[in-house]
């Protein structure tokens, strides 16, 4: 889960890294212009949001004087970009930057270690700069079996043909920063520029981390010190209320999964499985020019009163005329199961199970006595003969057809 | 034959007395897989389907030549599960729990190349050569996965453990049987990749052909594509991609943990090219996997 700038910068002032001047967030107007009496000019005001391209968008202004400064929090906060409307407006000083490098501590998930990347040609794309200019460019892996040392920083600092103070000032930010990755489940730790002061001190411009999903329980106390909510999930875009209500209905028992529940505007309803097979269903269903109303994953056996009302949930959505249920040849799930709770929410629903399930698909363990239930339900079923693709192409007809 | 597997292969289950690990046990032994094991701190003395519980894996491993481990432990646990089953010296992991943070396995997967042993998974449902043996959760019961997987010649690769089934299954109606079928696991980074595996499906006499089921996120495909340019592989290799649709939307996490599309390599456009480049044949329907083999084959 990614982390806003100026949550990326508080971990790092936590473990000493040297931040730009003031470098507080503002949420009005009027707190930008406090926070910038306070510093004094030049300024820099960036609006907080989690997409790249703030700069390109006019997210990021340059102002002198508190009033100005109030005047560009206004348009930031204001401002949307990508979609997103900023969380706050970071306001610091703009400290005249000598050379800007690049850091990044990041997986290489070919090599499976955890690799760190500098580059004297700070500010840019760092992709760019691998592609024009590799010999800018250093990497280093480190074990993560072994305590980390300093000198793995060193030889990457060194690698690039610095020298001096500027060696001795880099190896211990670059060695931090691997600690800092390695302490929190960090999937990615970046300082870009990473600016080196005309006192030859450096200074954290911009910072970016992302945090493991999978490791959120384990730093629960650092989130909270950030401030930042067990709900949010920091994907591309915040939750709905639909998503918010899945993640619910899944988190009732620990039997199985019945969520993963992602909300589109379309008319057909998916209960799909599991988690390689809803990708592969969901790309069918559009592929046959379906309008999916949701995407979602069951799948580890839940119990009969997840699917139920995973099922309630996507029939209240406004706009799903029909459901499809699908999955690949399922081994651990019960077909049985899935398809008695499918059944009931759609009872406990109000409607028809063979009118509002366009196809059950799914073959597998104890396919016989679900396919035995549907057909007293007089519901469509196939077995595993009818591939995903064509059962997909046999919902989207119904629905084209009603 | 088979790679990883066969019906001599000894095999342990690490938290044995879970609920899901005790099916899992009966699965394997239904299937002739040779369980002869299974641990649970606190636990030991007690049997599981007849087969002994310890308290460590060393109890084990003194007495009897212990060929694989099959970990299924809550997730805080899993690394140091994988540590010591490595450290007894057992040298097939097959880890099915899910959710372990990447340092951790990270963590793994450096302690087994130190040992020379190898890790299937995370966050996957194990190792079945038809006919041989079944390691971990794949096919689901005995009489389930004998209608799937049948023996044969194709090598299945899969980064989902359900889409596995669903290969096996529509090649196995197509009259083509498996070698062996390996659910890789869905996540960043796991034990053993495409391109880790491909050698010793190269070197299997019996596999003619691998099958694989990729997703979007990562550089699996990628590095599977220049492993089969550079060593020329002798296998023709059929491909198909899912979650197109993530393409359009990145940033969004869809599938398994390792499916988060972070840059334009990790796309499924990007990926196809790469494979296609390769001479790896790309399917478009998972039905259209058998034809494309076949056309390899020709």
């Amino acid at each position: 889960m990614r982390f806003y700038e100026y949550e990326s910068k508080a971990l790092l002032a936590k473990h000493g890294f040297p931040l730009p001047k003031g470098s507080k967030v503002a949420h009005t107007p009027a707190e930008a212009e406090a926070i910038a009496r306070e510093i004094g000019g030049p300024l820099v005001l960036k609006s907080q949001v989690l997409s790249g391209g703030r700069m390109k968008a006019g997210g990021v202004l340059f102002t002198e004087t508190p009033a100005e400064a109030k005047a560009a929090a206004e348009t930031i906060l204001k401002l949307e970009i990508n979609g997103q409307t900023a969380r706050g407006v970071l306001v610091e000083s703009k400290q005249p930057i000598a050379q800007e490098f690049y850091l990044g501590v990041t997986w290489d998930g070919t090599a499976k270690k955890p690799v760190m990347i500098l580059s004297d040609m700070g500010g840019i794309d760092i992709e760019e700069v691998a592609e024009q200019h590799p010999e800018h460019i250093a990497k280093r892996h480190f074990s993560t079996l072994m305590p980390f040392a300093d000198h793995k920083a060193k030889e990457l600092v060194a690698s690039l043909g610095i020298t001096g103070s500027d060696l001795n000032r880099l190896t211990r930010i670059v060695a931090t920063l691997a600690r800092v990755f390695q302490q929190y489940d960090l999937t990615l730790a970046e300082i870009n520029p990473l600016g080196k002061l005309e006192d030859g001190s450096f200074v954290a411009v911009d910072g970016h981390v992302d945090l493991e999903a999978e490791a959120k329980g384990k730093h629960k106390k650092l989130l909270e010190e950030l401030g930042i909510g067990e709900d949010e999930t920091r994907q591309a875009r915040p939750p709905t209320p639909f998503e918010i209500k899945g993640r619910e209905i899944n988190e009732v028992d620990h039997r199985g999964v019945a969520g993963n529940v992602t909300e589109f505007d379309g008319t057909l309803g998916l209960v799909i499985g599991a988690g390689g097979g809803s990708l592969t269903l969901f790309d069918a269903v559009r592929k046959h020019g379906g309008d999916p109303a949701n995407y979602c994953e069951i799948g580890g056996n839940p119990s009969v009163s997840k699917v139920c009302n995973l099922t309630k949930l996507i029939l209240s959505k406004p706009g799903v005329e029909k459901i499809a249920v699908m999955m690949n040849v399922v081994s651990n799930t019960r077909v049985d199961l899935v398809a008695r709770g499918v059944i009931k929410g759609v009872i406990e629903a109000g409607h028809e199970p063979s009118e509002k399930i366009a196809i059950f698909r799914i073959p597998g363990s104890w396919e016989r006595d679900g396919f035995k239930l549907l057909e007293k339900y007089g519901v469509e079923y196939c077995d595993r003969s009818v591939s995903m693709y064509e059962a997909a192409g046999r919902a989207v007809a119904k629905m084209k057809a009603a | 034959m088979s790679i990883l597997i066969t019906k001599d292969t000894t095999v342990i289950v690490q938290g044995i007395t879970g609920r899901e690990a005790v099916t899992m046990t009966r699965e394997m032994m239904d299937y002739g897989t040779k369980v002869i094991g299974g641990v649970t701190p606190g636990r030991g003395g007690r049997e599981i389907h007849g087969v002994p519980v310890c308290d460590s894996v060393e109890q084990l491993t003194n007495k009897t030549r212990v060929d694989a481990s099959v970990i299924s432990v809550p997730p805080a646990f899993t690394r140091d599960a994988a540590l010591e089953a490595i450290e007894a010296g057992i040298k097939l992991l097959v880890i099915i729990t899910e959710n372990i943070p990447r340092y951790e396995v990270a963590q793994m997967v450096e302690l087994a190349n130190m040992r020379g042993a190898k890790i299937i998974g995370p966050n996957c449902l194990g190792v079945l050569s038809p006919g041989e043996a079944k390691v971990g959760n794949l096919g689901g019961r005995a009489e389930d996965a004998k209608k799937a997987f049948v023996p044969g010649s194709i090598g299945v690769m899969s980064r989902s453990g359900g889409m596995t089934t669903e290969i096996c299954s529509t090649l196995t109606a197509a009259g083509m049987g498996q070698s062996t079928a390996v659910s890789i696991g869905g996540d960043a980074i796991i034990g053993s990749s495409y391109a880790e595996l491909m050698p010793l499906f190269e070197a299997d006499p019996d596999t003619k052909a691998i099958a694989i089921y990729s997703e979007p996120g990562g550089r699996m495909e990628a590095d599977l594509a220049r492993w089969v340019k550079e060593n020329k592989s002798r296998l023709p290799v059929v491909a198909f991609m899912a979650g197109r649709f993530m393409d359009e939307m990145p940033g969004m996490r869809f599938g398994h943990a390792g499916t988060i599309v972070e840059g334009k390599a990790d796309t499924t456009a990007e990926k196809i090219e790469r494979l296609r480049e390769a001479g790896i044949g790309v399917a478009e329907r998972i039905e259209d996997i058998p034809k494309l083999v076949q056309q390899g084959l020709a």
